[in-house]
């Protein structure tokens, strides 16, 4: 379970971007086009060559005992192929678009049952941790799922820092939610700000962590910089992106997809092959980089950690 | 006649430009991090793009009063029917590499399956009724049975709908158009009713003149 992952993976075979950011417009059109009707469905106009993320190498960073020696999704999958609405609802508006999201400065509310309510400045925050490369695997609610090398550190030891009150039961964290920066604000798909949440029990679990990196080096905008949370054994949707507030509760927060579709998504959302989602299975899921569909597993595949939280819990209720 | 040919050809060769890119693309590894995802959009766009075209076909026919129109309509019936059929098979062998037990679940449990499905069902018919001969044949049945290409297009939004998480906006679209062309199918028969009304009336009018 708990394996140490092959030291010999390297980072850099990262293939340059051609011509494919524009294959959906390509198409849209094409398809358009035979009959002469191009102007209704292909939005011209906000098309801009993606700009460099500062690709910086983050220093000292740790192995950890909880990494994944499955093999790794390349930098270019994981950076072109994304669930981040802010920036539309398409898996490469992401990359084309989250140019524009300013990452620094960046500060982080911290409220409701904690000590001290505070405002922090990221640089403050993440200062006293060391970070850790952590290789997960991620499965999307979709059923596709990816191996990740993110760097970050546990989040509950920022947690135990914040010195949250005994009576919070749950953490709520919102995303950044700023139409300037963000186009897919305008379009009401979820009802902006993104949250998300937590038990408290969860959230002090050494698999959580937030990331600030990917690949040894700073988050791409697009996966959620300037940090984010994972959670690797809740569906992708649950590792919220580009945290701007932090809150402590003693209620269940009120999340976005539950919010959008409570049929369809619950609180929990832990990965489990059992409970069908109402419009797809859950059974398998298909890795990216692969043909075959193969088995989902319980938790993700890190049930031995943490099956315990969820003891005695109906798992069929409490999706 | 050859300028109306010359049209007819370079609106088939455009409708398969996205069928030959998606070739390209493969033999360039350019498919992006989901292959499957992305040819499953393309052909399913491609072939309800192609399906509401086909509809067009008619009203366009009558508004521009070009009667020659009428023989794109089979063409294009059948290369949507083509993208359906790529559609399909992506997803029973790239999908589920003819995994019968998992794609029967689907088609029963999954109501956005069951759309599709049944789309695809009734576009077999009307392909398969597409031929010279079978117009003769059918005769009146034909125009009947080809009624069904209202119906498809309907299940193909609605597929395209439940397929959707939260972004609707491109089903709302497509649903608008299905609006906008049965709007003006159901206008265009109140009028033909209205017309033939009217002539009945001035008929029995005539008669009563003459006789009184
Ligand atoms: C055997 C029948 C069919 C099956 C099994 C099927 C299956 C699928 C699947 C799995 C998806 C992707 C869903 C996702 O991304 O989560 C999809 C999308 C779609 N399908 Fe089908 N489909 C069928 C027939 C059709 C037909 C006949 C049409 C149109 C005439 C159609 C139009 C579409 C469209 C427009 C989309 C959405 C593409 C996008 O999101 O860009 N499908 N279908």
């Amino acid at each position: 379970m708990l394996i140490r992952r092959a030291p010999d993976i390297r980072y850099s075979e990262v293939t340059p971007k051609a011509l494919y950011m524009r294959r959906r417009e390509f198409m849209q059109a094409a398809a358009v086009a035979a009959a002469g009707a191009a102007a209704a469905l292909s939005p011209a106009g906000s098309r801009h060559v993606h700009a460099q993320n500062g690709r910086t190498k983050l220093p000292n960073v740790r192995k950890s005992q909880f990494s994944t020696t499955e093999k790794l999704n390349s930098y270019e999958d994981i950076t072109s192929y994304n669930n981040y609405y802010e920036f539309g609802t398409d898996k490469d508006d992401p990359e084309r678009n989250a140019h524009r999201l300013v990452t620094r400065p960046w500060t982080i509310r911290v409220e409701g049952l904690v000590k001290t309510p505070a405002t922090y400045d990221i640089d403050t925050l993440i200062k006293p941790y060391a970070f850790e490369e952590r290789i997960y695997r991620l499965r999307c609610v979709e059923a596709w799922s990816m191996v990740i090398p993110w760097i970050g550190f546990p989040l509950a030891d920022v947690i135990k820092r914040l010195e949250p009150l005994p009576s919070a039961r749950f953490i709520q964290f919102t995303t950044l939610a700023d139409a300037k920066q963000m186009l897919g604000i305008r379009v009401p798909v979820l009802d902006w700000p993104y949250v998300e949440g937590l038990r408290m029990d969860e959230a002090m679990h050494p698999l959580a962590i937030l990331a600030v990196g990917l690949y040894g080096e700073v988050l791409p905008n697009q996966n959620g910089a300037p940090i984010r949370l994972v959670v690797p054994w809740k569906y992708g949707f649950k590792s919220i992106k580009s945290i701007v507030r932090i809150r402590f509760t003693d209620t269940m927060p009120r999340t976005s997809w539950p919010v959008a579709n409570a049929r369809e998504y619950g609180f929990y959302s832990n990965v489990n092959p059992t409970v069908d989602h109402p419009r797809w299975s859950q059974a398998t899921e298909r890795r990216l980089g692969e043909f075959f569909r193969r088995k989902t597993v319980m938790f993700n595949g890190y049930g031995d950690q943490v099956a315990h939280l969820y003891s005695g819990m109906d798992l069929r209720r409490y999706y | 006649m050859t300028g109306f040919r010359i049209f007819r050809w370079s609106i088939f060769a455009s409708a398969l430009v996205p069928a030959a890119a998606l070739v390209y693309w493969t033999f360039t590894g350019d498919l992006g991090a989901n292959p499957i995802e992305f040819i499953t959009h393309t052909t399913g766009t491609t072939a309800l793009s192609l399906l509401v075209i086909t509809l067009t076909i008619t009203p366009l026919r009558r508004v521009t009063a070009r009667n020659e129109l009428i023989r794109l309509r089979r063409m294009l019936g059948l290369l949507a029917f083509f993208y359906a059929c790529l559609h399909m098979l992506t997803w029973v062998v790239l999908d589920w590499f003819f995994d019968v037990a998992s794609m029967t679940a689907d088609v029963v449990k999954r109501p956005f399956i069951t759309m599709g499905m049944m789309t695809f069902v009734l576009l077999v018919p009307l392909a398969a009724t597409s031929t010279a001969g079978m117009i003769r044949r059918l005769g009146r049945r034909w125009q009947q049975l080809h009624r069904l290409i209202y119906v498809a297009a309907v299940t193909a939004v609605i597929h395209f709908w439940w397929v959707e998480k939260a972004d609707f906006r491109q089903p709302r679209l497509w649903a608008l158009a299905l609006c906008v062309l049965f709007g003006f199918r159901v206008w265009w028969s109140l009028q033909t009713r209205a017309a033939r009304t009217r002539d009945a009336f001035t008929f029995l009018k005539d008669g009563m003149l003459r006789r009184g």
